[in-house]
């Protein structure tokens, strides 16, 4: 199979002959929601680790009065 | 027969760790296939000779109606196995699914919109199909409502995965309502059992990007269920111990 570009310049790739606002608004909105749904879980990881570490830090601080205090 | 993989299955600290290999090489891969066959349904498959250029929005509306559906299954289908065998990583997987599917039929739904404008000259009709996905959206969107409705998990958990499985009813309307009610949509382009009526050239392009939407779902369900599973299990020794060697 031969595969060539299908238009003849940049600009009649932007327009597709009218149906580029179509085409173009579709591809567009599906790579957004694909990217969002790919940093959602990166997010929520991180602002979990940043939970946890403050946490920790917290625990690290208490822990030498922690024989005495917890009594 | 060796049953331990299943009771592993349950474990899932087994499961997060197992995985970790896998995350790099399905986001590499699904990336770049999406990336290529969008490329190529773009600009290098041929123009529709009836459609012109507006049927290139089959590549991403397609592949994403696909997606819309599988997720269902792997939604209805964990949480089956958490409601019967009370498996906790079912319940996540379920719970994970369910925002990615909705994102796919809320995207199978709007592309399926922006086509029909060139090409039936009008953005939506109650037709058969595009009511039954509209539903299947409403089923995805009440399992989420559902998953943070209760304060226990277990409940939210038990009700969404009843919910997901009375839904599964709406499933083989949606494959049937294009020959049950021919009123608008197309009938299936790609048939296993016979010859697809559609050309090699833009055959490929288009099962290159069904293949990218499979992996790439894959790789969100795996990346929402691992993060599922360090939140859930947030108080244990091993994730506090992830979070340490994690010091940047």
């Amino acid at each position: 199979m031969d595969l060539q570009f299908q238009f003849e310049s940049i600009a009649g790739f932007w327009q597709m002959a009218g149906h580029g606002p179509y085409v173009w608004a579709c591809y567009g909105l599906t790579f957004t929601c694909l990217g969002l749904l790919f940093l959602a879980p990166l997010r929520r990881r991180r602002a979990l680790f940043e939970q946890l570490r403050r946490q920790q830090r917290i625990a690290e601080y208490e822990q030498p009065s922690k024989p005495q205090s917890a009594a | 027969m060796n049953w331990q993989w299943f009771h592993r299955l349950g474990s899932p600290r087994w499961f997060y760790e197992k995985t970790n290999a896998w995350v790099p090489w399905l986001a590499v891969i699904s990336i770049s296939l999406l990336v290529v066959g969008a490329a190529w349904g773009l600009g290098f498959a041929p123009a529709d000779f009836k459609q012109g250029n507006s049927y290139r929005i089959i590549y991403i509306h397609v592949p994403a109606s696909f997606l819309a559906l599988a997720g269902y299954y792997v939604m209805a289908i964990s949480g089956a196995v958490g409601l019967i065998w009370k498996m906790k990583l079912a319940d996540m997987v379920m719970k994970s699914a369910a925002p990615i599917g909705a994102t796919l039929t809320f995207l199978a739904l709007i592309t399926g919109a922006v086509w029909g404008k060139p090409t039936w000259g009008t953005w939506w009709v109650w037709d058969a199909r595009i009511t039954s996905m509209l539903v299947l959206l409403f089923l995805y969107l009440g399992v989420m409502a559902l998953q943070s409705a209760y304060q226990h998990q277990d409940t939210a958990n038990k009700a969404s995965a009843i919910l997901s499985l009375v839904g599964m009813v709406n499933i083989p309307i949606i494959y049937k309502s294009v020959d049950w009610w021919f009123t608008l949509h197309q009938p299936a382009t790609l048939k296993l059992t016979s010859e697809s009526t559609i050309h090699a050239s833009m055959l490929y392009p288009l099962l290159l990007m069904i293949v990218a939407f499979y992996m790439f779902f894959a790789l969100l369900l795996l990346m929402r269920t691992r993060t599922e599973i360090l939140e859930r299990e947030k108080k244990t020794k091993w994730v506090n111990a992830l979070v340490q060697a994690d010091n940047r």
